[in-house]
């Protein structure tokens, strides 16, 4: 597919899965290479090693970022998705794992140490625990915060709300009382699958009464 | 005569503890809501707990639950200071998905605007970083041109701050010409003698450079380890800007310059950023004398909505601005991650996309996180004071930050 698009441009993704997945040998599950990016899946358990490996041999030196995703039709329902960042060949690659809630991820702030913070906002966000990270606090979320906010099942009202008492002269929190409908407009087209009947068509299935018609 | 040995005032039993101290949320050197629980040996640190997260607004979250378009905004409240810069990793990646082609004019204008994003973060960030360490006098004439380039994107979008310009395939609408004229006589004029003035104040000045001379050092293996980029990887004296190594746009048609620190303290951060700054006025030169004429957004209808006056002749295009303002348009699924080189560094949006209208997860790399949690690891054996200094030129926006 030609590249029309003008997103930035990265050294060659040529040949770097097959050697990444080469190299890797049996750490990998699955590699792919979509959309100009190249994303290998590594086994859960290996991802220390597998992420050391890259850092050292493959010159990957930076974790840029890392990112939790909730698929809850899954059953490890969390990825956590590493993107690293080669500034001696200028390319990147993400590297992801599959995690459910009580399975936990080896933490990899052995080998960067920024890796802290990213693992505890996934942690926070998610509820993906991370074995080894020493300081797996809540990062962005509130002081005695409780739940994992970014997954797909937490609503986006969340559960508690707060604001500042005139009679007890502090802030106090409530449980979320909406003055209207939370609005979620749906403009998908009824044509392209929509999920509910539409009006009218409840009468499809029902047998004609009367007969034939003439 | 004898020696008379004053006693000692405590019997040498006691303990003496450190002191830990709160610093923020509400603190003016703390660039925002910052909360720092420091653990101090009289005026020393040993130890920084950043709480960051006070400004968390679920930005992500909200993300999910709108379409493509609406989602943008977001993006501009993300770092109010760059808002722009904000916006074009995201239509970025929305364009990677798509594969969408941006019209030549459209990548000229968002360079050029980019540009003069980069120029007004870095008044702002350098104006406060001064005032920080005890300037008051370049904070205001920087701040000078702040306003003017604040008025300028006014011009261009309606907004000052909160432009939503960047669209995905191009830009909203075309600038008019006397903007461009206007532009190119501030870079010729105002700009050079606003900037130069201001600078010659404080770049030997004495009591400025023992505040930040030697500073936080943070040499090249640290800065790649700590997940450093933008001027914070460039002061440590790596040579990685984003605009050069991954150029998009038409980063790759510019001639720039990018300059790096040899010392890796907070001087060097704060004169890459002033180095910058004249490198961003010659980047916006070039855009300004290669521009094109041409269309400012992609053709393709099922992206881009229609012009409103083309929506008064064609029912065609009646129809595709309804669908694309109320429906929105469909990504392809699959993931991309985009990063450009925002003013304050790396900004990066990791997209994912299920064949939908809406984004199925929209994770946003701050460039503070990082560049924050390594505040312990940077601050540890300095003095109190120091602090300030080192936050200053971290360039930290919560908005950013906590997301």
């Amino acid at each position: 597919m030609t590249v029309l698009h003008s997103a930035p441009k990265i050294a060659s993704n040529e040949g770097v899965l097959d050697a990444l997945t080469a190299a890797l040998g049996d750490m990998v599950v699955a590699g792919k290479e979509e959309h100009g990016e190249v994303v290998i899946t590594v086994a859960r358990d290996r991802i220390e090693d597998a992420l050391r490996l890259l850092r050292d041999d493959h010159e990957y030196q930076q974790l840029m970022e890392m990112a939790g995703v909730d698929y809850p039709s899954r059953a490890e329902r969390f990825e956590v998705v590493y993107m690293l960042l080669s500034v001696t060949r200028n390319h990147r690659i993400l590297v992801k794992v599959s995690a459910a809630e009580n399975t936990p991820v080896p933490t990899v702030t052995t080998l960067w140490p920024v890796a802290g913070w990213l693992e505890r906002e996934v942690f926070d966000m998610y509820g993906v625990i991370f074995a080894g990270n020493m300081d797996l606090r809540r990062i962005l979320t509130d002081y005695g915060f409780e739940g994992h906010p970014f997954r797909k099942d937490f609503p986006l009202t969340g559960y508690q709300e707060l604001r500042y008492s005139e009679e007890d002269k502090r802030v106090v929190y409530e449980p979320v009382e909406l003055a209207q409908d939370l609005r979620q407009f749906d403009f998908m087209s009824p044509w392209e699958g929509a999920e509910y009947v539409l009006p009218g068509d409840e009468k499809v299935a029902k047998a004609p009464e009367g007969g034939n018609p003439k | 005569m004898s020696v008379q040995l004053e006693q000692s005032p405590t019997t040498g039993d006691e303990v003496i503890s450190n002191y830990t101290i709160n610093f923020g949320p509400q603190h003016p050197a703390a660039h925002g809501v910052l909360r720092m629980v420091m653990e101090l040996d009289g005026e020393i640190i040993e130890r920084i707990d950043p709480h960051v997260g006070l400004l968390h607004r679920g930005t992500e979250k909200l993300i999910e639950h709108k379409t493509y378009l609406q989602a943008l905004p977001y993006f501009d409240r993300l770092d109010y200071c760059s808002p722009l810069a904000m916006e074009h990793s995201y239509v970025l990646a929305i364009e990677k998905l798509l594969n969408l082609e941006v019209p030549l004019r459209a990548q000229y204008l968002r360079v050029l605007f980019a540009e003069l994003t980069r120029i007004c973060n870095h008044m702002l960030n350098m104006g406060s970083h001064v005032m920080d360490v005890g300037a008051m006098t370049p904070n205001l004439w920087l701040f000078e041109i702040r306003e003017d380039c604040l008025n300028f994107f006014e011009r261009a979008s309606g907004a000052r701050m909160h432009s939503a310009w960047f669209r995905p395939g191009g830009v909203h609408q075309d600038v008019p010409l006397k903007l461009l004229t206007d532009i190119a006589d501030w870079l010729d004029t105002r700009l050079p003698t606003l900037f130069e003035d201001a600078m010659s104040l404080v770049v030997d000045n004495r009591i400025f450079k023992q505040r930040n001379v030697d500073i936080a050092i943070v040499g090249k293996e640290d800065a790649l380890k700590w997940g450093f980029s933008g001027p914070m990887i460039r002061g440590s004296g790596i040579p990685w800007d984003i605009r050069k190594a991954q150029p998009y746009d038409v980063y790759d048609r510019m001639d720039f310059e990018i300059p790096v620190g040899t010392r890796g303290d907070c001087y060097d951060r704060f004169m890459v950023r002033v180095e910058e700054v004249r490198q961003s006025a010659k980047i916006m030169k070039q855009c300004l004398a290669e521009m094109p004429n041409g269309p400012i957004a992609s053709l393709d209808r099922k992206v881009v909505p229609p012009k409103r006056g083309e929506m008064k002749q064609s029912m065609e295009a009646l129809i595709h601005h309804f669908k694309l303002y109320t429906e929105g348009f469909h990504v392809p699924a699959g993931e991309v991650y985009v990063a450009t080189e925002s003013p304050k560094g790396e900004f990066g949006v990791y997209l994912v996309a299920d064949g939908s209208n809406k984004p199925y997860r929209c994770k946003i790399r701050p460039t503070a996180f990082s560049h924050l949690q390594a505040m312990d690891f940077m601050s540890v054996g300095h003095m109190l004071p120091d602090v300030t200094a080192i936050i200053g030129a971290i360039d930290v926006v919560f908005g950013e930050c906590d997301r």
